[in-house]
């Protein structure tokens, strides 16, 4: 696997830049008791908590109660611990309207950064189904729409720097996920003017590390790390496995915090957005968004541990 | 998304949903249908009865009987219920409308002729038709769902895939019989394939049903034509 290391001039620099970014204002009102460390994305005027909440897989559940309910749930901790930004696509089944009942129990709607994605390959039913899927979340508009999985991405971009223009989006942006099609999105990257790109990113995934986070960086372009468990997989594969002792260095008091801090300590990340279906993960998962972060050798540390394990 | 698109896709991908919403949505349908199971175990026990003493006025009640129960789930169950967790859903409803159409079309025009003496695709057919009654909704215990969550015959596609499976193999016309099991083939393939990426107990029992069903077809001398 591909892995650019950092330079401590560099580290320190984004170090800076983040605690820096925590003195501008918070992107919207409610200011929770215990706030996430945020990191501002390039070229917009915004700062984000650096862990986030997908919703592939564990947010599509249908009309079942009881599990919106716990949803609900789910995301009541993520508001409570400063979440903000929460990710999902027509792709993902319910998981729209599970968000959009959240937000309405919750009362919300004005705390979220509501990210989805259009994922058609027919541009006129785009526009339906971009607002099929506002109406699922309830919101009056999206803070950052994505073209999914590079799907159609000619004519989705075009129509989504179009909405921005008229200010019905805040932010434009395209994702890929399992490292496909990275010389596509790299091409895009540095064609088009976009806020944000979401692709895989974490620990035993770093492809991204040698072109396009230090495009992202170049170009001003925010990063969003998707499959950050790999689908629990990686959790799966480490549970069983020691922790170091080290990892207390960084509080990291569990794998998922090992794995989360090592994500959003690259100063080219901008968030992570772990999913999950459990209120107690989620407050887990939000604590990662915290100081202190491991720094240029001690990420390289975290790798060399995960590969000999 | 039209079909070309999914292919972009590994399997693993395309199930967007835990195996703990999967098993869910049959407590759920249970609920919301109850008593509906009992009336559907008794339809079946008489379908049964019907596949031992064969006439030709109850074999075609049969498969009339077991056309409506395809149509019934295709709506009920997979467009209402499981289409929206489940999007690659969308792509099975037209043919499970389409075994419905074949079925009552078979009932109507064809030749519904059964196997009437014991060989080979006539127990491997009536064993299919007796899991999908009494042991396929038994397995929900052991597979940890417990009864609330037992997939029904006629209410649920498995059972429903699988106990077609069986009548289909002790058809006398082998062009119906292939007709008839292709598409319950199908989902019982495609149903397997979901379980096993759930990661699910029991994903090899639809799998094992179509192997056992096309030993049936085409093992030399398995069928009887008396």
């Amino acid at each position: 696997m591909a892995h650019r290391t950092l330079s401590r001039r560099r580290l320190l620099q984004s170090m800076l830049s983040l605690a820096a970014s925590t003195a501008v204002p918070a992107l919207h009102g409610d200011i929770p008791e215990q706030t996430p460390l945020k990191r501002k994305v390039p070229g917009t005027d915004i700062q984000l908590p650096l862990v986030g909440l997908g919703s592939w897989i564990t947010f599509n559940v249908g009309n079942d109660p009881a599990l919106l309910k716990q949803c609900t749930a789910v995301m009541e901790a993520f508001f409570a611990m400063g979440g903000c930004m929460i990710d999902s696509s027509p792709m993902y089944g319910t998981s729209q309207a599970t968000i959009g009942h959240g937000l309405e129990a919750l009362d919300a709607v004005k705390q979220v950064y509501a990210t989805d994605k259009v994922w058609t390959s027919s541009h006129e039913e785009g526009s339906k189904q971009i607002e099929a899927s506002r109406r699922d979340w309830g919101v009056s508009r999206f803070d950052l729409l994505q073209v999914h999985n590079l799907v159609a991405w000619e004519e989705h971009l075009e129509m989504l720097f179009a909405m921005k223009e008229a200010g019905e989006i805040r932010h434009v942006g395209i994702t890929t996920s399992h490292g496909r099609r990275h010389d596509t999105l790299e091409r895009i990257m540095r064609d088009h003017p976009l806020d944000f790109v979401q692709l895989t990113y974490n620990i035993v995934d770093r492809e991204a590390e040698s072109r396009l986070l230090p495009l992202a960086r170049e170009r001003g372009i925010g990063v969003i790390a998707n499959r950050p468990f790999q689908r629990k997989r990686l959790i799966r594969y480490l549970e069983d496995k020691p922790l170091p002792p080290w990892a207390a260095d960084i509080d990291a008091g569990g794998w998922a915090q090992f794995i989360l801090k090592f994500i959003v300590s690259h100063p080219d990340i901008s968030c992570a957005i772990p999913a999950t279906t459990r209120a107690d993960h989620v407050r887990e998962n939000m604590a990662a968004a915290a100081e202190p972060l491991p720094d240029a050798t001690m990420r390289r540390r975290m790798v060399d541990y995960v590969q000999n394990l | 998304m039209d079909i070309s698109e999914w292919t972009s896709y590994r399997p693993g991908d395309l199930l967007m949903f835990s195996l703990r919403v999967y098993e869910r949505l049959f407590v759920l349908y249970n609920q919301a249908l109850w008593p509906a199971q009992l009336l559907a175990l008794v339809l079946g026990a008489a379908i049964l009865f019907a596949l031992l003493r064969p006439t030709s006025l109850r074999v075609r009640l049969v498969f009339v009987a077991l056309a409506l129960a395809w149509g019934f789930v295709a709506w009920v169950f997979l467009w209402q219920r499981y289409a929206p967790i489940n999007l690659g859903i969308r792509y099975a409803v037209p043919l499970f409308v389409l075994q419905a159409l074949l079925l009552a079309l078979c009932a109507m025009k064809g030749a519904p002729e059964l196997q009437r003496r014991w060989c080979l695709s006539r127990t491997i057919g009536v064993g299919l038709f007796l899991h999908a009654l009494v042991l396929h909704p038994l397995l929900a215990v052991p597979f940890g769902r417990g009864l609330a969550g037992a997939e029904v015959f006629a209410l649920t596609p498995d059972p429903l895939a699988i106990a077609t499976l069986g009548v289909a193999v002790m058809l006398r016309s082998s062009w119906w019989s292939w007709a008839l099991w292709l598409v319950p083939a199908l989902w019982c393939l495609a149903s397997g394939l979901t379980l096993y990426l759930l990661d699910a107990r029991g994903a090899s029992v639809p799998l094992l049903t179509v192997a056992l069903a096309l030993v049936a077809r085409v093992w030399p001398g398995g069928r009887r034509h008396d």
